[in-house]
């Protein structure tokens, strides 16, 4: 019988050491962030899809047509293709898409860039109920920004 | 066993518990043929989100399998990459430098902080409390910012590499991760006194759900279920991997065999894991963290390997057949829930169906681990 009211009183004691702590964080400033007011501010190194990266000399992009991101790409999300101009004896892209619904973002096609020609963006906003939305030109979006 | 179980009328009736029930954590079934509110037998019900993880290994190259470790243990990915990594270096014979390995362990454990926190939380959900959740993925929120700000992502992070790391960390990290530390030191306490000696749950947790010595080694389970059990056993301690030999750190072992025996075990892990933290931190040496020669493709010779580390829910190992090309011949992997679900259907008999979710909660499941 003690130990019934022993228990009880325990027992008790330890839903009011519950409900201070309750009460102490309720008084406290709150910890989350009104989203579609506010915006996270993605960190530097934070992996969006990827982005073509305009080359500052020439103001077209650093790609060089090698292909090693498509060949090293998991899900096959990526097709490059390019063309040589005449008399020049370098290719010049003429498409890069990405196909992000397959994408693992995963940074194998950054890391085996050569020349530096991708990077990642920090797109994060990118609910939409069409799946054409997740095919993205690359090159086109290259030339938009600027 | 209660009275009603032993004495078991004629009438039982079947139960769906899932696929999308919230207690299940993911698109586990579990078909439960009830006498009453007691379990007679609980079937477990796989392959609802197989994706042949096995199989889709031996299309790619091996750097291309990387992205897929951290889909299976969504909550531990870090360690699943770490288990990969070491299989293929061992395989190829690639040295790694060792300030990578230093930051691999405080990454892989920084992130098992996370997936205990995360089941913290969730568990306590299951038992019909809800704000320990959101104290739970407040902290988490901070390990998230914190390994995001080195890894890129949040969840499903392909951080390591063969022979080392995606990049490097700074100083801003550094200091972060002190900075967690001291701060989850400081809550830790509030839990314990909000959750772990509060009378619901303690009443919820002790002596239910009783894993024995004995079911554990018959199913093979493994992790905080089979050091709940009273058996010390961590791969950490037992097989050495990187440089977890050089790091002081104890092993939490209960043998009360109950839920609550496990949720001490898991919580203790924390404490430990921020002593491994720490002493990382410390230790941590500069230099380079990828070796200097990585063959760009990588054709490991001809032959068997195999690699175990330890996630947080137990022990995963690879076992890789290379027949010296530069794509796996066979990959096979073993993860840990999937063992210690499969001693639910013997554990859960004669239970109450509260209970069992209890019992349920306490293995911390995670579904896409289960199903590769």
């Amino acid at each position: 019988m003690s130990g019934y009211f022993k228990e009880l009183i325990s027992g008790t004691y330890s839903l009011a050491v519950g409900l201070g702590i309750t009460i102490k964080y309720f008084t406290q400033p709150v910890v989350t962030m009104q989203y579609p007011m506010e915006h996270v501010k993605m960190t530097p190194r934070y992996r969006g899809h990827i982005e073509l990266v305009r080359d500052e000399e020439t103001g077209a992009s650093k790609c060089i047509v090698c292909g090693m991101c498509q060949k090293s790409c998991p899900s096959g999300c990526i097709t490059v293709a390019g063309k040589k101009p005449e008399g020049s004896k370098k290719k010049v892209l003429t498409t890069y898409r990405l196909d992000f619904t397959k994408c693992s973002l995963c940074g194998l096609c950054v890391e085996s860039c050569k020349p530096g020609a991708l990077d990642f963006s920090k797109d994060y906003n990118l609910a939409s109920p069409r799946k054409e939305d997740y095919i993205f030109d690359l090159l086109k979006r290259l030339e938009e920004k600027s | 066993m209660s009275v009603f179980a032993e004495s078991q009328t004629q009438e039982t009736f079947v139960v769906n518990l899932g696929p999308q029930h919230p207690a299940t954590h993911g698109v586990l079934r579990v078909k439960l043929t009830m006498d009453g509110e007691y379990i007679d037998r609980a079937e477990p019900i796989l392959g609802y989100i197989h994706r042949m993880h096995e199989k889709n290994a031996e299309v790619g190259t091996w750097a291309q399998f990387m992205p897929n470790t951290g889909r299976m243990d969504y909550l531990h990915a870090l360690a699943y990459n770490f288990g990969y990594s070491i299989a293929v270096e061992r395989a190829a014979g690639i040295e790694v430098p060792e300030r990578a390995e230093y930051i691999r362990v405080i990454t892989c454990e920084l992130n098992r902080i996370s997936s205990h926190l995360l089941w913290f939380g969730a568990f306590v959900l299951d038992l019909g409390g809800f704000t320990p959740l959101l104290y739970a993925f407040d902290d988490r929120e901070q390990l998230l910012d914190l390994l995001e700000t080195v890894t890129g992502s949040r969840l499903t992070y392909c951080y390591y590499r063969f022979g080392g790391l995606y990049n490097d960390i700074d100083e801003n990290f550094v200091d972060g991760s002190r900075a967690f530390i001291k701060r989850l030191r400081s809550r830790m306490p509030m839990y314990h006194n909000l959750v772990t000696k509060n009378i619901i749950l303690m009443k919820r947790l002790i002596d239910i759900g009783p894993i024995s010595a004995e079911m554990c080694r018959k199913y093979g389970a493994t992790g905080p279920v089979l050091r709940g059990s009273g058996i010390n056993f961590d791969v950490r301690k037992n097989e050495p991997y990187s440089v977890y030999p050089e790091l002081d750190f104890d092993v939490p072992v209960y043998s009360e065999c109950d839920c609550m025996a496990r949720y001490m075990v898991r919580m203790d892990e924390i404490d430990q894991s921020m002593r491994i933290i720490e002493q990382a931190l410390d230790k941590l040496p500069d230099g380079p963290i990828k070796p200097e020669k990585v063959p760009k493709l990588i054709k490991p010779p001809k032959g068997d390997y195999y690699a175990a580390v330890e996630a947080a829910r137990g022990t995963f190992s690879i076992r890789l057949v290379s027949d010296g090309t530069n794509k796996p011949y066979r990959l096979k992997l073993r993860s840990p829930t999937f063992s210690n679900l499969s001693l639910y259907e013997e554990a859960s008999k004669g239970m109450l169906l509260a209970d069992a979710l209890a019992l349920m909660g306490s293995l911390d499941l995670v579904i896409p681990e289960i199903d590769r």
